[in-house]
């Protein structure tokens, strides 16, 4: 069977660490993109969400699990790597830092081009590039150092040099955090033109719900290296059934979930994922005695959840087969309901 | 007594760049258990206002104008004055506390030491109020013998909160304090301040960038841009209905969940915030104004009251009654 875009399989990606310890920064997932739609990847720090995203870009060699592209399994060898690049492009968080100083504008779009030894048409493809990245006349672009540039200028500078080499998907870490607040609306809108006007697929990781709400077509919630509440954005974000993306939600301003919810604690870390539901030392309905009054306490501290399938299969809302949860409550509740 | 008074607060930085005005004539009051947030981007002044309510700039720094805190000026008083204001009149609570925090001494001293040098304690004392500092920030008593680098970044924003309380000041400056935390930590901090503000009746001064959070957790709200206060008006009403075209487009930034207007439509301003060395003339936003007019490009507006609300607007848009908002408005491109 072939997918578009690009998935990934029961992907695990684990780290040694000193004493014999083993980080489990993803731990089962399943992920994906299809060109033409804008996933956003949300979570707090330390969740596994960027260790994914490397996974991903082929990055990071999974523990388990496999990543494919059109159906196409990943191999990891220097030339699958480079072929898949072409299709599968990065977006770094800081254009200052993801830029050289010293290359002007056109140097940095052009360096793909040559890595890929693609010498045709250099110049057109680098002014196409620049101007489908929204900067115009690109020529005007070409011999400019990053210096002379502004921050949300640089940022297209950067996409632009994803762009050059007619990726479908392509994965934004933070694309916008270290812009001014004022710019950051101009580069979110140039994601979604390029979603519209050429089908390009995005995953956007960021820890800003409100990011999310702003671009994203569906959105995967993810905590301690998995993903626990995934689906259309519109439903995850304004109605979410997961303790933990209502209680992420409850704390922002003007939220649709009553709250706030203030969690205790933080994230504990991959080294020691706790037993059953992973999100249950820290979740409010356990702690309220919510889950123990629907009967699911026990399984709440005890039963693993299963990994979510990535896009279809059977959620817990009847209503909507590609919203998934995982959550005994949540699945309790849905099951009373039928 | 009003608690905080700035008055026409002018900060001028003399650099080999040259003359580079960074704070242009800024007048904001805070009463005791008020809370004042200021909203604004990189260069936009809010930083270099909260170290000169505590007269905290470099000597390179020329600060005119008053900053009164309990009616005494800041700015004027002695040495010795100043050094009995810090901390006990007002404290600071910086963005960066892995950097604020000494990485070689235990935190427990750090909050200690602020005591000791204001107030004729034991170090016994001094020690046993540091412990007590750390349970009201929610941090178990155990902690204080811990360093800055075995807690988290959540935790250490909390020694830092810790310490501003420590002499039990009347004025806490927030310079970002939550900025590089997440969503949650945030959270958990913020509501830590609300409470000490109203348990205690001091007053906050509120800096970010985010005006939605400053729009949750402040009565009223200055947003600045170059140098000066654009806006000023109570917290959710500017964050919801802006009346400066600036404030309108920051407030876009951080779009509100459920809100359908933003879905799928991020809007945004061109350009970069301007260089404080090198300010357009007139309003010094015109050249990313989406609702700009000619004269706009002429003088500089002034803040004034629009309508009978009380919001004070710099916008000759917003004062002839104009949305500021563009698509809404259709004027004359000169």
């Amino acid at each position: 069977m072939s997918e578009p875009g690009l998935s990934a399989r029961g992907l695990r990606v684990e780290f040694g660490l000193p004493g014999g310890r083993t980080a489990r920064a993803v731990d089962s997932v399943n992920i994906r993109v299809a060109p033409g739609e804008v996933v956003a990847l949300a979570g707090e720090s330390g969740c596994g969400k960027t260790t994914l995203a490397r996974a991903l870009l082929g990055l990071e060699r999974p523990t388990a699990g496999a990543i494919s592209y059109d159906g196409t399994p990943l191999r990891y060898s220097t030339r699958a790597l480079k072929a898949y690049r072409r299709s599968v492009q990065l977006v770094l968080q800081d254009p200052t830092g993801a830029l050289n100083p010293r290359h002007t504008v056109y140097d940095a779009v052009a360096e793909g081009l040559r890595i890929h030894r693609i010498a045709d048409n250099e110049s057109d493809r680098v002014a196409t590039a620049l101007s489908h990245a929204g900067l115009r006349p690109a020529e005007k672009f070409f011999l400019a150092y990053p210096h002379e540039l502004s921050g949300g200028q640089r940022q297209r500078v950067v996409i632009a040099g994803a762009l050059v080499l007619d990726p479908k998907i392509i994965i934004a870490d933070e694309p916008v955090a270290s812009l001014d607040a004022s710019v950051r609306g101009e580069i979110l809108a140039l994601l979604l033109r390029l979603r519209d006007e050429f089908g390009l697929g995005a995953l956007v990781v960021t820890h800003d719900l409100g990011l999310a709400w702003s671009i994203a077509d569906r959105i995967a919630v993810m905590y301690l290296g998995r993903i626990v509440e995934q689906g259309p954005a519109e439903q995850v974000l304004t109605d979410p059934q997961h303790p933990y993306t209502r209680a992420l939600v409850s704390v922002l301003p003007d939220s649709p979930v009553p709250g706030p919810i203030v969690l205790s604690g933080e994230p504990p870390d991959a080294t020691s994922i706790p037993a059953g539901c992973r999100f249950h030392p820290r979740c409010q309905v356990l702690a309220s005695g919510a889950a123990e009054a629907a009967g699911v306490a026990d399984q709440c501290r005890a039963t693993p959840l299963p990994v979510l399938a990535d896009d279809v299969g059977a959620g817990v809302s009847g209503d909507d087969p590609t919203r998934q949860v995982a959550c005994h409550y949540a699945a309790a509740a849905t099951r009373s309901e039928a | 007594m009003t608690l905080l008074e700035v008055r026409d607060l002018h900060v001028t930085y003399h650099s080999s760049r040259g003359v580079i005005p960074a704070v242009r004539g800024v007048d904001i009051t805070v009463e005791p258990g008020q809370t004042l947030g200021v909203a604004g981007e990189s260069g936009c002044g809010k930083s270099t206002l909260a170290l000169a309510l505590l007269r905290l700039l470099p000597k390179s720094a020329e600060v005119t104008g008053q900053v009164r805190l309990n009616g005494d000026d800041v700015l004027t008083m002695t040495w010795g004055q100043l050094r009995a204001v810090r901390w006990a009149g007002a404290s600071i609570v910086f963005q960066g506390a892995m950097h604020s925090l000494n990485p070689v001494h235990r935190v427990a001293r750090q909050i200690a030491e602020p005591i000791l040098l204001h107030e004729n304690v034991s170090e016994a004392e001094a020690h046993g109020r540091a412990v007590e500092l750390l349970g009201q920030v929610g941090l178990p008593a155990w902690r204080a013998r811990s360093y800055p680098h075995e807690l988290s970044g959540g935790q250490r924003q909390r020694v830092m909160i810790a310490m501003a309380l420590a002499c039990e000041p009347d004025l806490i400056i927030a310079d970002e304090a939550t900025t590089a935390l997440d969503v949650m930590v945030q959270a958990q901090v913020l509501d830590l301040i609300a409470d000490l503000v109203a348990q205690r009746g001091v007053g906050l001064v509120m800096i970010s960038h985010d005006l939605s959070v400053l729009s949750a957790h402040c009565q009223r709200v200055a947003v600045m841009y170059a140098g000066k206060v654009v806006e000023l008006g109570a917290a959710h009403d500017v964050f919801a209905d802006a009346r400066h075209p600036y404030s309108d487009a920051l407030a876009s930034a951080f779009p509100v969940i459920g809100d359908v207007a933003a879905r799928h439509r991020p809007r945004g301003l061109g350009g970069d915030p301007p260089d404080p060395a090198d300010l357009p003339g007139g309003c010094s936003f015109h050249p990313r104004c989406p609702v700009a007019v000619a004269e706009c490009r002429a003088a500089e507006p002034q803040l004034l009251p629009i309508g009978a609300s009380p919001r004070l607007s710099a916008c000759f848009v917003a004062q002839q009654g104009k949305p500021v908002r563009p698509g809404t408005v259709k004027e004359p491109v000169t």
